[in-house]
């Protein structure tokens, strides 16, 4: 039951793009299109899972005190974290043009750029944080990435319908997405009063 | 004559150390060039911070050192560097750095450390230094790189302190709150300052609450992106 709070704490409460804007280069460079959003956001959900409990590990089993050095290393934690998240992503690059090449045209360019999305680094480093546990940790990857593509896909459909619509030109594009974002933000405000211990 | 007239071209080729050249490198991020407002990159780790001005500051002058320190090793290293390997190369050089930046400042002062919590360890993720790195530093020479990366650091700096002065003024009421230059300006006395009985201009302003939340940073960019278009037209998004 905990762990079903945690996911949907970090995938609506706490949403990585909404409410700590995390993610932001890629959600506003691939969100003209609903079609490469859901890509982009599926690829985000599975490398969040399988970061997140790998660098759980890394925290616990070898950067801290009780771990296998025996030595506190928690300096090592960036290199560390941002090491494993690059691996991660061309191991899953590899495996998912092996076993589905459908899939990995579809996704086509932006497994590589799912490396620099600060929404991966930055759930780990909120991971640590908050001191979560193992299971914890997967069910708040898993969460955190199933907000950051709910928010990737909303936008992407706000954005395809305003194309046409009358907006200054200053402001089109790349200004009205930042409001747009910001009021997505309001909207996801309102889910603070959710006691997500009550389900 | 000829010789003369030979000679001419050898003394173009020697690069002033900072021509007209350089200067271009540092101040078209400011304007025509902006990592945040037309480049869009970097907005991930810069707008949660930018609720005071005073972390704003500081996390600026962390970006620009960054960006400017791993622009330069890159560009020293650029020909050693096998083109595979490339961006593991690179986050290597980024993470060092701000492995150091986040220690200074753990050591220097704890309470903007803990204000900024992660996103000090964000810059390793900032699409600006990756950016610059791929786009500039792998085919440039060390020293202008480095200005290269002087100048988009100003430029992300630049947005992210007007924003935080929008946000803080309006939010809090008070300028550089938890610095020794903390400014009451606006409205009633906030958790920021003692001194209750201080005179401020405009007492009767209640502080907007709205303007600390995040949403806020988004629409404060959205407004100056739509004002810096609107003053610089050839930047209007035409697609």
């Amino acid at each position: 039951m905990e762990l079903v709070n945690i996911f949907i704490k970090s995938a609506f409460i706490e949403n990585l793009v909404l409410t700590y804007f995390l993610g932001m280069c890629s959600y506003l460079a691939v969100s003209k299109t609903v079609k490469t959003a859901f890509g982009l956001g599926l690829a985000v959900i599975f490398v969040l899972g399988i970061t997140m409990p790998i660098n759980w590990l890394i925290t616990h089993y070898l950067l801290s005190e009780e771990g296998l050095f025996g030595l506190d290393l928690t300096f090592l934690r960036l290199i560390l974290f941002i090491a494993v998240i690059a691996s991660m992503v061309q191991l899953v690059e590899m495996v998912i043009e092996k076993f589905s090449p459908a899939l990995y045209n579809s996704l086509g360019i932006f497994l590589p750029l799912i490396t620099v999305n600060c929404a991966i680094l930055g759930g780990s480093l909120f991971m640590v944080s908050n001191e979560y546990n193992f299971p914890e940790s997967v069910a708040f990857g898993l969460g955190g990435g199933f907000g950051w593509f709910l928010a990737i896909i909303a936008i992407a459909a706000i954005r395809e319908k305003i194309r046409y619509s009358n907006i200054p030109a200053p402001l089109r594009g790349l200004g009205i997405a930042f409001i747009i974002t910001g009021l997505m933000g309001l909207a996801f405000l309102s889910l603070l009063g959710i006691d997500p211990a009550a389900f | 004559m000829a010789e003369t007239t030979v000679k001419k071209p050898e003394v173009k080729e020697r690069e002033p150390l900072f021509g007209p050249k350089e200067k271009r490198l540092i101040t078209d991020p400011l304007n025509d060039n902006n990592p945040i407002t037309v480049q869009v990159l970097g907005i991930c780790s810069a707008l949660a911070v930018t609720t005071l001005v005073y972390p704003s500051v500081v996390m600026s002058i962390a970006v620009v050192f960054v960006i400017a320190f791993s622009s330069l090793f890159t560009s020293l290293l650029r020909k050693s560097i096998p083109k595979q390997v490339r961006m593991i190369v690179q986050l290597v050089i980024i993470a060092t750095l701000v492995t150091v930046v986040e220690l200074v400042l753990k050591a220097l002062n704890y309470e903007v450390y803990k204000q900024l919590s992660v996103f000090i360890g964000l810059i390793i993720t900032n699409c600006i230094v990756m950016g610059r790195l791929e786009a500039f530093s792998m085919a440039n020479k060390p020293w202008r790189s480095f200005l290269d990366g002087i100048g988009n650091g100003l430029g992300y700096g630049a947005i992210l302190i007007i924003v935080a002065v929008f946000r803080e003024l309006f939010g809090k009421g008070t300028l550089f709150a938890g610095s020794p230059l903390a400014w009451q300006i606006i409205g009633p006395s906030s958790e920021y300052m003692l001194d209750t009985t201080s005179i401020s201009w405009l007492g009767w302003y209640q502080n907007n609450n709205l303007m600390v939340l995040s949403a806020a940073a988004m629409f404060v960019i959205g407004l100056l992106i739509w004002a810096h278009r609107s003053w610089n037209p050839k930047l209007v998004d035409v697609s």
